[in-house]
């Protein structure tokens, strides 16, 4: 790399640090270990992943919502063996609700959200010149380049992607004769996430050295702003509980392949006794839940550490009880690591096992509770503005809350056994989760775009796309409370042999109704946000007004960040509003005036 | 068709587009900038803000009314207690969402921006961060109390004298085998299964007869090898397949071999005690008031035995038997009339998502009066092909009522609660 005739990155240089070379147009966009491309490397495939996932769900909420119509876009999209004449095959459908949630839960919202804003944002505002460790970031970013090809292509086998559930339940993800999609499908899934969890940890390592070590003079701990603490101890968890997750799916590919029997037992199967005993399948869900429920937190704590960063900025008012903030960051960290049960009360798992989970899941309420409290009160004597990251900060806490309460039904063992894997549970962590979650990242990249691109984002389609998306989002899942308690079990691919699910298919035609209009609005995001990076209003250097150092940095991208010195901190990122000051907000680079308290 | 979907995709980018323009041109000409927003806007948001919330509102209300209760009273003993946590619960955090809620959006529309007015610095209350830290502290324990009494009900040890039903289920499809005059379920193995014997029940005469069927499946193939190598050409995967197959079969063989007896407490081999169990499929009979305990197995991947008329659920998991008990309260005729719907039945659905037909598994459950359900039990057939003379024993531990039907039948198939 080096010399070659590019001239987008001439720009001063001559400060002091070793950033001096040129760079070819590859080592820039391609191959670039500097953090602010990774990161909209990180973004750009996110998008792309995302707009799979909804393409997905549109496919199957078509089927849900008018089963057994015919539908030529079906067929157009999926072919004659998926959609025969535009009606979605069974299998198929299978396979789209579980490549929707995996895509979803894995690709959009962990490797999405958390690469796009770590890395985006570690290093910008805790004052470093990069990440700890470029290289291992770059590789970070190509690992999980690989994983989403391998699971786009698994859409493409024989046979069909993986179909069993996004949580891939052995026996029937270990058996290729169990069905279609536990052939090909199913291997391509489990080697896909092997390189997304290698992404991961390359990742959350590099994240969590960079905070501990290279924040700038006077960057104490207690300074990070909440997005810095939300990244941090998300970065832990997934540290911790990803490599879990990736014995579970080496276990299952050696039974899978090389005939051992982690997860089999006594099994019966297209005519064969198979050779297995001893196994068992619920030693998988133990081992998935480890990571499954921190992997609920690994997708949401970024959301709220964005949320609580919006907040307070287009509230021109501190953040509410920052010590209180980030101490429930990290209760729901840990206790995030001790609910995992709570997803197996009726499996026939030791009761007394479950009553220790009933208690253990409670308490995150506690903390959560807080959060959602605390949010409003920042709210609370402000002087709001309505920008698009704004709208979607406030939906958040409004999802979050809405979502969470009903969680802790299904956190009571003795509720859940009614609800369990009902539609009631899709309500409940497709808003507190995936609304929460999708609404942080729209959040974050309306706020952080001028940051990214050097550019704004249209805010009035900003104010269109959010409505649509707050009022579609809700008339999807809200109703699937009422479909879930009236006894609507998930996955099924039509209600029709259930008279008594009767209401279910009213429900699910407006729900799908909602879905497509919810899905079709993105698309105005999506131009805006592709149109904004080219012709959007050039950017200020600080245009919300903000306290946090990246807004220092000027705002054509350069290496290392800062033109000379890395600026020294003095004082926390929440003083919007400070009555010893004229402005309403203090940057974190201005020194405190004689006499004036830290907050 | 296509073609259409294309046109309309191409124009609906195309107007975004023109907007847009549009919109940038006007932007320019009012010299505003993105980052600024106008009274106007944050007016407009600030309203939206609260017609939402009471559209919101709205919406759950009637949702409330119209399906809050949907699914009708439970027909269980726990049910009714299950019910009366739920309503605590939802009533709870019903009103926590109408008050968080309309906090959100009311605070958010009171102080949206006034270009006049500076925010109040107002960065930690202890007090009032310890209030919103003990409420929730204390709604959790009272939840948790109440859930945990709940629960131990629901998974607590189940009567010596509950009807045993063992629910089995494999792709796709559900069984429901009872125990018989001897209250016994005779033993059951996986290596035995066959399409005349699909819960794979233990017996001396078909283990006999098993292997009987594996031997020859073994000579066949020995034959179909040996024929094949006299031909001049013989792929060497062939063989392999082959051989293959022979060895997995013998290892079928072996694992038969090894399936061992043990004595019932009643003194009976685990091998008999099947002859008289009752297998029925398609429809399941259990009587009212009295305590069901259902034993679940499963033939290939994981199910779920979901009841939802009777708040009951279990997963059913291959190798690793489970367990559920119950009581049913009302029976079919009665809530049929409580319902006004002469077509209602109670049913069994599977909700683990077990393959492409997962949606259509599932069986009904008929409940009825103790003499309608022995009268039924009557007339199915034991897994020996003997008439049900006498159902489930009235006191479940008591003797087996007719031991000479046994002895008529002596390598009839066997039980055990779920021997591997």
């Amino acid at each position: 790399m080096g010399n070659a005739e590019h001239t987008a990155h001439d720009h001063s240089h001559d400060h002091g640090h070793a950033h001096h070379h040129e760079e070819s147009w590859v080592s820039k966009y391609i191959f670039s270990q500097d953090h602010k491309m990774i990161s909209k490397q990180f973004l750009i495939t996110a998008i792309f992943m995302g707009v799979i996932a909804v393409l997905l769900s549109i496919f199957f909420r078509l089927q849900l919502g008018w089963p057994g119509e015919k539908f030529q876009i079906l067929n157009f999209f999926l072919g004659d063996k998926w959609a025969p004449d535009g009606l979605l095959d069974k299998n198929a459908y299978l396979a789209m609700v579980t490549i929707h949630g995996t895509i979803m839960v894995f690709f959009v919202l962990t490797g999405g959200l958390s690469g796009t804003f770590a890395n985006l944002l570690i290093p910008l505002q805790v004052g470093a010149r990069d990440m700890a460790s470029g290289f291992l970031n770059m590789l970070s970013y190509w690992a999980f380049l690989i994983s989403s090809i391998i699971m786009v292509a698994s859409l493409f086998v024989e046979g069909g992607a993986a179909s069993g559930g996004w949580t891939i339940y052995p026996p029937l993800s270990a058996l290729p004769q169990a069905m279609p999609g536990s052939g090909t499908g199913m291997t391509l899934w489990l080697i896909s996430m092997v390189f997304f969890i290698a992404s991961s940890l390359l990742g959350g390592l590099n994240y969590i050295v960079t905070i501990i070590n290279l924040r700038t003079k006077g960057m104490k701990m207690t300074r990070l702003p909440l997005t810095m603490w939300a990244l941090f101890v998300t970065a832990i968890l997934g540290v911790l509980s990803f490599p879990v997750l990736v014995s579970a799916a080496v276990l299952l590919l050696m039974d899978r392949s090389f005939g051992t029997a982690f997860y089999l037992s006594d099994i019966f199967i297209q005519g064969e006794a198979l050779d297995v005993t001893g196994g068992s399948p619920l030693l998988f869900q133990h081992l998935f839940w480890f990571l499954g429920h921190p992997e609920v937190y690994i997708v949401l704590l970024p959301a709220l550490g964005i949320s609580s960063e919006v907040i307070s900025t287009n509230s021109r008012k501190p953040i509410f009880g920052y010590k209180a903030m980030v101490g429930s960051i990290l209760a729901i960290g840990f206790l995030s690591f001790i609910v995992w049960g709570h997803h197996m009360y009726v499996t026939g798992m030791n009761p007394f096992l479950g009553s220790v989970f009933v208690f253990t899941t409670l308490l995150i309420a506690i903390p959560s509770a807080v959060k959602a409290f605390n949010y409003i009160t920042t709210l609370y004597q402000g002087n709001i503005r309505f920008t698009p990251a704004m709208l979607f900060s406030i939906g958040l806490v409004s999802t979050f809350v809405t979502g969470g309460l009903t969680g802790i039904v299904l956190a009571d063992s003795a509720l859940d056994v009614n609800v369990h894997d009902t539609y009631f549970v899709v309500a409940h962590f497709h808003i507190v989760m995936g609304m929460s979650a999708i609404f942080g990242m729209l959040g974050g990249i309306y706020h952080w775009f001028p940051k990214m691109y050097g550019r704004m984002m249209n805010t009035k389609l900003g104010y269109v796309h959010f409505w649509f998306t707050l009022v579609c989002g809700f008339g999807v899942f809200f109703p699937m409370h009422f479909t879930g308690m009236a006894g609507a079990t998930r996955r099924y691919y039509a209600y029709s042999e259930s008279p008594f699910l009767e209401l279910v298919m009213d429900f699910n035609t407006i729900i799908s109704g909602f879905a497509v209009v919810g899905g079709a609005a993105q698309l105005l995001f999506l131009f805006n946000f592709f149109h904004s990076m080219k012709y959007g209003q050039v950017a200020t250097q600080n245009p919300w007004g903000s306290n946090t150092l990246e807004w220092t940095t000027p705002v054509k991208h350069m290496h290392g960040n800062w033109p000379g010195a890395i600026p020294e901190v003095h004082r926390w990122a929440y003083d919007y509003s400070n009555p010893d000051h004229e402005e309403d907000f203090v940057p974190q680079v201005v020194p405190m005036k004689p006499g004036e308290q830290a907050h | 068709m296509k073609l259409l979907i294309i046109l309309v995709i191409v124009l609906a980018i195309i107007a975004i587009v023109q907007l847009t323009k549009v919109y940038e041109f006007t932007r320019a000409l009012r010299k505003s900038k993105e980052e600024e927003i106008s009274p106007a806007d944050n007016k407009l948001n600030a309203n939206l803000m609260v017609m939402w919330m009471l559209t919101f509102f709205i919406g759950t209300l009637y949702l409330y009314g119209r399906y809050g209760d949907y699914l009708p009273e439970p027909a269980s003993e726990h049910g009714k207690d299950v019910d009366w946590l739920m309503s605590v619960n939802i009533w709870m955090i019903t009103v926590m969402f109408f008050i968080m809620n309309a906090m959100l959006f009311l605070v958010a529309w009171k102080y949206q921006y006034k270009k006049d007015r500076k925010a109040r610095f107002f960065a930690h209350d202890n007090r009032l961060e310890m209030v919103w830290t003990l409420i929730p502290g204390v709604a959790m324990a009272f939840i948790i109390v109440f859930g945990l009494i709940t629960w131990n009900k629901i998974t607590g040890p189940a009567s010596k004298d509950a009807l045993q039903v063992e629910l089995y289920s494999k792709q796709f499809g559900w069984i429901a085998r009872y125990p018989g005059a001897d209250g016994e379920f005779g033993a059951a193995n996986y290596n035995l299964i066959s399409t005349k014997n699909e819960m794979g029940l233990v017996s001396k005469e078909l283990i006999a007869g098993k292997i009987e069927e594996l031997d020859a499946d073994i000579d066949a193939l020995k034959k179909q090898l040996e024929e094949n190598a006299k031909l001049p050409v013989m792929p060497e995967s062939y063989v392999e397949t082959l051989e293959d197959k022979i060895y997995r079969l013998e290892r079928h063989k072996q694992r038969i071999l090894d399936l061992g007896e043990f004595k019932e407490p009643s003194g009976k081999s685990n091998w008999e005690t099947g002859a008289d169990d009752n297998i029925v499929k398609g429809e399941m009979h259990i009587p009212v008031g009295k305590e069901v305990e259902f034993v679940f197995r499963s033939q290939d991947v994981i199910h779920s035995a979901y009841m939802p008329h009777f708040r009951a659920q279990m997963n059913t998991v291959p190798g690793v038997p489970t367990r559920f008990k119950m009581t049913p309260t009302i029976t079919t005729k009665e809530m049929r009339g409580k319902l006004g719907d002469d077509k209602f039945d109670y049913v069994l659905l599977c909700n683990k998502v077990c393959g492409n037909a997962h949606f259509n598994m599932q069986m009904k459950i008929v409940v009825e009066s103790q003499e309608e359900y022995l009268a039924w039990m009557e007339k199915q057939k034991t897994f020996a092909g003997e008439p049900a003379t006498e159902a489930a024993p009235a006191e479940g531990t008591e003797a087996p009522a007719d031991t000479t039907k046994n002895a008529m039948m002596p390598a009839a198939q066997a039980s055990v609660k779920t021997t591997r």
